[in-house]
């Protein structure tokens, strides 16, 4: 038995920074807002006792229950798509403030360059730069008609940051807040990257540099640089998050209520609108309609994809004709770098999720690729957000993986190891993609979502590119061992690599060629919109919240322009 | 004899191993707690950890109280997951060998890792209850990762089997009879997935053997293992510190004494 409640002005669909923000404006605004979130209330008061790495670290105490729901993976369309069975590659958040609960906080923007990839590469290395394999597309959008949603997000956050990076787009205001700490291990790498001619600039962090109150009246506190962010709460309410400014600003409208345990199933379609979702009570298995004027899927990318899947709202991608726009696009990140060991000892132990420092040098378009076999590139950072000692235990090439000299060489550098890494842009591919499973199901019965992806040639060329140019800061950084990763090889969905999953549900100015318009409306139901790193066409070389939260502003002016005036925003 | 005052036994062996750096792998059982007449004498109440929290210092939070030294708390060791002390014995000598005790500090079983090993197997780890283990079940590629319907701790107690069954075929002994090189010939035939077990590859109980012993080593003490926080302390990790801020911009190592997330109703 379904019960059907109230309708809603908004309903949206998982309660993390996008749900949150599309609530705190829409409520502002006077608009009905519900958010359905699947796992638990959570805040501050939990984190008393997070300094604990075995829980939350490795045991994924804040992630999501795969014994619940999980995706299929496959390499390529010949293998058989087998169960994401525990977490690995990437992790998957549930509960309120989603993944912006145990984020690191580095926080970008976007290029310039991103945003109109396609147009800017043919124009400057024709049309043929890349194989028509690369689906690579313009997002519909300019950074420029994104700057201002960009301020809004920095200046909700409270992001520290200094404007010295010379490859980034202009910025309306300066950072809210000054730049983190510079510490002696940030400073050897900007010695090294300053005598090798480039450009170090400290990285834009949500774990606060001062204490500060955001537009809508939250406070922030100001990071103690205890070392525990990714994957951990913050217990001092310093790395800005969901659940500490959107979702109490919603609230204090008393337009805004978050049902917890709800898991939304299904999106319910009439004609040219949605009506609603389907939910189900976690605790009792209960079922429920929640209709609403406007539905707002502010879940991961993974399950707005899957939603719209289930509910068939859109058309699927068939890699085969090239047909369809959902589940398309699906793009991921690659992470070349090399690690130096030192004699001397570093606090490696202290830090913040986004302390760190940053060169942009060979990052998107700075730097010539008339003469290379790839696009785009890597911001290149060192960062010090906290080692830990279970996952944590770096040696030398060489080194057995156990025993004696293990232990010697794990313990000996755990303070003596000092990485420079890049996020490297990663181009779409037609053959990956998202689509759903045709055998595994979650525990309501519903077809789980298939990942088929796997590193392409671009990928490889590019990884081995930015590996030269890490491996060359820590030779200049005076490390007396210095290791460099290895090539790409095929994508492994059990070691942790990154959760900067993009794609599948893209945005762009033509609905032959992407699932939403610029302001995320869904190009086939005119009260639906869909939000995340979903809508990216490709991934860039950064960590993507920053642009999450910039569409997440974008969008909630779509929904609240829609709920006065109706019709198609693009 | 050993089991009425065991406390007090192994806490006087334990100091003894931390002295003569000459003693022998059979001694090292002894000396570590683990020995084998305190074991089948008919169980291990109160056995190795008991011991080692009961420090000097005592400073280890044990298990289940809020932040009280454990001098004081009688807290008591034993066996939630495995069923024989052979099998326990095993599993604690394959950590020893993984995470070997040497000048730098105490190895996996003075480090209580096979407790905390045996908690975990019994509980939300060893049941794979965050897990995703619907069927059907098949083979997998290597990068699609874990494929097993086997839940870990039936993964550990076919590992542990099979560790027996080839110290058997090979040397004609018990695994903890082995000398240490033997042991890792038979270790190093799981990791390199020679060994043929069902359900599972042999490599990947090596890899959860392995993962686990480290995680026993340096997880917080209120788990079990990493006693007296000499994990950390040979690591240099101060573990649970409230804030790094007035040291994190200094050009030196700072040295910082190590804390527990469990200290903190002191």
């Amino acid at each position: 038995m379904v019960t059907t409640l109230e309708s809603v002005d908004v309903v949206t669909v998982g309660v993390g920074w996008t749900g949150g923000i599309i609530a705190a404006e829409c409520a502002k605004e006077g608009l009905k807002v519900v958010g359905l979130e699947r796992g638990r209330e959570r805040g501050t008061e939990d984190f008393s006792m997070v300094h604990d790495e075995y829980r939350y670290a490795v045991r994924y105490e804040l992630m999501q229950d795969l014994s619940k729901e999980t995706i299929t993976f496959r390499n390529n369309r010949k293998q058989r798509a087998l169960p994401m069975r525990q977490l690995g590659s990437f992790l998957l958040g549930e509960g309120l403030g989603g993944a912006g609960t145990h984020w690191n906080g580095q926080t970008w923007r976007f290029l310039p360059y991103d945003f109109e990839i396609k147009t800017m590469t043919d124009k400057k290395y024709g049309a043929n730069k890349l194989s028509a394999d690369y689906t690579i597309q313009d997002w519909g959008i300019t950074y420029d008609e994104l700057e201002p949603y960009f301020d809004r997000f920095e200046k909700t956050v409270g992001i520290s940051g200094e404007d010295k990076n010379p490859f980034w787009g202009k910025r309306s205001s300066d950072f809210p807040t000054p730049p983190m700490k510079k510490t002696a291990m940030l400073q050897r790498f900007e010695n090294a990257t300053s005598n090798l001619g480039y450009t170090p600039f400290m990285m834009p962090s949500a774990n606060l540099s001062e204490a500060y109150e955001n537009p809508d009246g939250q406070k922030i506190n100001a990071c103690q640089y205890c070392g525990f962010c990714e994957r951990f709460g913050c217990e001092y309410g310093a790395k800005t998050s969901p659940e500490i400014t959107v979702v109490p600003a919603a609230k204090e409208t008393g337009n805004y209520e978050v049902r917890f345990n709800a898991n939304v199933v299904e999106v319910i379609k009439e004609g040219d609108k949605v009506t609603g979702v389907r939910y189900y009570d976690t605790v009792t298995f209960e079922e429920f309609i929640q209709p609403a004027n406007a539905v707002v899927l502010t879940s991961y990318v993974m399950n707005n994809a899957k939603l719209l899947m289930v509910s068939d709202i859109g058309q699927q991608y068939d890699p085969e004709t090239g047909q369809g726009t959902l589940g398309k696009n699906y793009a991921y990140q690659i992470l070349p770098g090399a690690s130096g060991f030192f004699d001397e000892q570093m606090n490696t132990f202290m830090g913040a999720g986004a302390l760190g420092m940053t060169i942009d040098d060979f990052n998107g378009d700075a730097f010539d690729h008339g003469d290379l076999d790839f696009i785009h590139g890597a911001s290149i950072s060192s960062t010090q957000t906290g080692s830990r000692p279970i996952l944590s235990n770096p040696t030398p090439p060489g080194t057995p993986s156990w025993g004696a000299d293990f232990k010697r060489a794990s313990i000996e550098n755990f303070t003596r190891i000092q990485g420079v890494g890049g996020q490297g842009a990663s181009m779409p591919h037609k053959e990956n993609f998202l689509t759903l499973d045709g055998t595994y199901k979650d525990i309501y019965g519903v077809p789980l979502l298939q990942l088929n992806y796997n590193f392409t040639d671009q990928d490889r060329a590019l990884h081995s590119y930015i590996t030269e140019k890490a491996e060359a800061i820590v030779k200049e950084m005076g490390a007396k061992t210095v290791a460099a990763g290895g090539g790409l090889t095929d994508y492994d969905i059990v070691p942790y690599q990154t959760t900067h999953n993009t794609g599948g549900t893209i945005m762009g100015a033509d609905p032959d060629t992407s699932v939403v318009n610029n302001f995320l409306q869904h190009w086939d139901a005119e009260n639906l919109f869909v939000i995340g790193a979903g809508n990216f066409a490709h991934n860039g070389g950064y960590n993507p919240t920053g642009t999450v939260g910039a569409l997440a502003y974008r969008c909630a002016e779509g929904v609240i322009r829609y709920s006065r005036e109706g019709g198609s925003l693009a | 004899m050993y089991i009425q005052n065991n406390q007090l036994f192994n806490r006087e062996v334990h100091k003894m191993a931390g002295k003569d750096k000459n003693f022998s792998r059979r001694d090292f059982l002894k000396t570590s707690g683990i020995a084998t007449g305190a074991l089948i004498g008919g169980g291990i109440i109160g056995g190795l950890i008991g011991a080692n929290t009961n420090k000097q210092d005592a400073t280890t939070t044990a298990p289940g109280t809020s932040g009280e030294t454990s001098g004081s708390t009688g807290a008591v060791r034993g066996l939630t997951f495995f069923k024989t002390t052979a099998e326990f014995e095993a599993i604690s000598q394959a950590t020893e060998r993984i995470f070997p005790e040497d000048d730098l500090g105490p190895g996996a079983i003075g480090l209580g890792v096979p407790y905390f090993i045996d908690g975990q197997l019994a509980g939300s780890y060893g049941e794979n209850s965050k897990e995703y283990m619907q069927g059907p079940f098949f083979v997998g590629e290597p990068t699609q990762g874990y494929q097993s319907r086997l839940k870990r701790n039936e993964i550990f107690r076919q590992g542990i089997q099979l560790m027996e069954q080839e110290a058997q075929s090979r040397f004609e002994a018990k695994f903890v009879d082995l000398e240490g090189e033997q042991m890792d010939e038979i270790l190093t035939a799981f990791q390199e997935n020679e060994i043929k077990m069902r359900g599972v590859e042999s490599q990947f109980f090596f890899r959860l053997l392995r993962q686990a012993t480290l995680e026993g080593a340096y997880a917080d003490p209120i788990y079990g293992g990493n006693v007296n926080m000499d994990g950390w302390r040979m690591k240099g990790f101060p573990g649970h510190q409230l804030a790094y801020i007035k040291d994190i911009e200094s050009e030196d190592f700072v040295e910082i004494d190590p804390k527990s997330v469990g200290m903190n109703h002191k």
